[in-house]
């Protein structure tokens, strides 16, 4: 990269520039805080207004985003947030409410109540608390409730394991360890279905649940999740779904009428609404009329008479953030639901499965398929080949894939794929960006073989090259001084 | 695999991939070549302390690579007597030497005996065919 292109808004600019005039101060000066306070030497960027514009825009298009190009991260539904979302969510009625007047924006709860409706209908588990502010809270959330209704059965001395299959989303197995459970691992059958012998096993009075991600992380449905879900209320214990990979059944088939008895969804996947960056999300939980007393605080209730109120369910697993949840995050999602409609929302459904599955069938003979048939909403390849053969690793293709514009897929999950590559396209992409992609997926597994050195130094065509990302967590810089090479 | 992984012969091994070096009463332990490979490169390690009881089979410590992070199980029994402190500024003291400067732990073997139920290098160095 140039050497201009790496400089900091510090190395910018001259002294004495400013990229707005701030007015004189006219009013009766206060006095100044103790003086000992105050430093004397504070070095600010000193930039004029274009100079600042051309900074931030400089930074702004080294940005990757779904609105640059095809960000087919694996297990993070990564589809287009329709900007109709935005303009909803930004309505003066919403935008000005206030969290501690929640009585007097009856609009923005009734919108979160239909939604709450919305959601219990897409999951047939009609109690819904639109609290957790991510999916991991959603799962914290469930798992919590689990936890509380066990205790109230008085069961909960003797319920100290949570199953998880090998297949799951890795907060899984943290959220029940968070929770005080001991977690017992469930292999993967050759089918990417639970090993039903070992599951069969490890059920008895020792489980307070069992945690299924459906579809799992191979893009595959749990096969007979239903006979799962009996042979787990037959001992006593829970079936808890992660409903991250929502996107590829939505509006196709419902978790309650599976058996499961509490699940937590994505809004910020499935429902299109912003997650780079790290968020905010949201993560509602789901649940069987069984459960609903212990659902996170609050939930949107119906006032007797007409209107809408926050309620605390009778008992509540508690608070789990401050107010009531990210509600600009719940807007959007509404909107989305509303513009699409259930037909348009299995249509969408619809065609993250088919996406999935013509990338696979166009890329399966230049990569292993560990697990081989038709997947759901993605599909994990195994660079393996690559490897063995070429000294190429998943890590070098995901690279490369930067210099075809492509942004990488997941990599080295889940654990139980060697070298993994998991590829999720979403409806979003069309006919032609799928085959873009598989065809940049294709000409890199020729350059393996062929150039195997034009993966190792890749991305070549980033602002930055290949990062040491080693030597950065062993020793990171994590403060800027003036001087440093950026 | 495609080829025969060279493995110090003198060492046992766990299908976990640990490797164990005997010395007299004590026993030093470490991860296997394959393992850090594995692993990629190693960033972090959550070590036992000094004193701290190691239990067969039981978690030992942990390892963060720039891919995962990954338990590693105690091969034998016994008292931490010692912890490869330089570890902790060079955590790819394990990539660039798993059976000698990267080594983990020393542990003052209780049961000698629990050596026998290990791995030998061509019993380990089958698993690996295998995988």
């Amino acid at each position: 990269m140039s050497a201009g292109g790496a400089r900091l808004a510090f190395d910018r600019g001259a002294a004495g520039r400013r990229a707005a005039d701030v007015p004189r101060f006219a009013g009766t000066p206060a006095p100044l805080p103790d003086a000992r306070l105050l430093r004397d030497e504070l070095r600010l960027p000193e930039l004029s207004q274009p100079e600042l514009v051309r900074y931030y825009t400089e930074l702004s298009q080294r940005n990757y985003g779904v609105d640059s190009g095809t960000y087919p991260l694996g297990s993070c539904t990564m589809k287009y947030n329709p900007k109709l979302n935005e303009l909803i969510a930004g309505l003066a009625g919403f935008t000005d409410a206030h969290p501690q007047a929640p009585e007097e924006a009856q609009g923005t709860l009734r919108v979160l109540h239909e939604l709450q409706a919305a959601l219990g209908e897409l999951t047939g588990l009609p109690a819904v608390s639109l609290a957790p502010a991510a999916g991991a809270q959603g799962e914290l959330a469930g798992v919590l409730m689990i936890k509380r209704a066990l205790e109230e059965r008085g069961e909960l001395a003797q319920r100290r394991r949570v199953l998880v299959p090998d297949s799951a989303h890795g907060t899984n197995p943290a959220t029940a360890a968070m929770c005080g459970f001991t977690v017992t691992q469930l292999p993967t059958g050759a089918d990417g279905s639970l090993d039903r012998v070992v599951l069969a096993r490890n059920l008895d009075g020792s489980v307070a649940a069992l945690m299924v991600t459906a579809p799992n992380t191979l893009g595959l449905w749990e096969r007979g999740i239903e006979e799962v879900a009996a042979q787990a209320h037959a001992a006593g214990a829970y079936l808890y779904g992660d409903g991250a990979n929502l996107n590829a059944i939505l509006g196709r088939m419902r978790f309650g009428d599976l058996g499961f008895d509490v699940v937590h969804l994505n809004l910020h996947k499935s429902f299109s609404t912003p997650h780079g960056g790290g968020g905010p999300g949201a993560g509602p939980v789901c649940a069987t009329p069984e459960l609903a007393p212990y659902l996170p605080a609050p939930i949107v209730g119906a006032r007797a008479g007409d209107g809408f109120e926050l309620v605390r369910p009778e008992r509540s697993i508690g608070r789990l953030q401050q107010f009531h949840g990210n509600a600009g995050v719940l807007l959007r999602a509404y909107a989305y639901m509303r513009a699409l409609g259930l037909d348009g929302l299995r249509a969408a459904s619809g065609l993250a499965v088919l996406n999935a599955n013509y990338l696979r069938a166009l890329v399966r003979e230049h990569y292993d398929l560990p697990y081989g048939g038709p997947v759901l909403h993605e599909v994990v390849f195994s660079g393996s080949r690559q490897r063995r053969a070429h000294g190429v690793r998943t890590y070098d293709i995901a690279k490369r894939l930067i210099d075809y514009g492509f942004h990488p897929p997941t990599v080295y999950f889940p654990l139980i794929v060697e070298e993994a590559l998991m590829i999720e396209p979403t409806e979003t992409e069309t006919r032609e960006s799928v085959e873009a992609l598989a065809a940049a997926l294709v000409a890199i597994a020729r350059e393996a073989a062929e150039e195997p050195e034009l993966l190792h130094d890749a991305p070549r065509s980033a602002p930055i090259g290949r990062l040491d990302e080693a030597e950065a967590a062993r020793r990171p810089v994590l403060r800027w001084s003036p001087g440093l090479d950026p | 695999m495609t080829a025969p992984p060279e493995l110090p012969p003198d060492l046992r091994y766990t299908s976990e991939h640990e490797w164990v070096r005997r010395e007299g009463e004590l026993a030093v332990v470490g991860i296997t070549d394959f393992a850090q490979s594995e692993l990629g490169d190693v960033v972090y390690f959550e070590l036992p302390a000094v004193g701290a009881r190691a239990v067969a089979g039981m978690r030992l410590g942990e390892i963060e690579s720039v891919k995962t992070v990954s338990d590693v199980f105690a091969p034998v029994s016994g008292e931490v007597v010692a912890v490869n402190e330089a570890l902790r500024d060079r955590p790819e003291l394990v990539n660039s030497d798993p059976y000698g400067d990267g080594w983990m732990v020393r542990v003052q073997l209780a049961d000698a005996a629990e050596l026998d139920a290990l791995l030998d290098a061509a019993a380990y160095a089958a698993l690996l065919l295998g995988t």
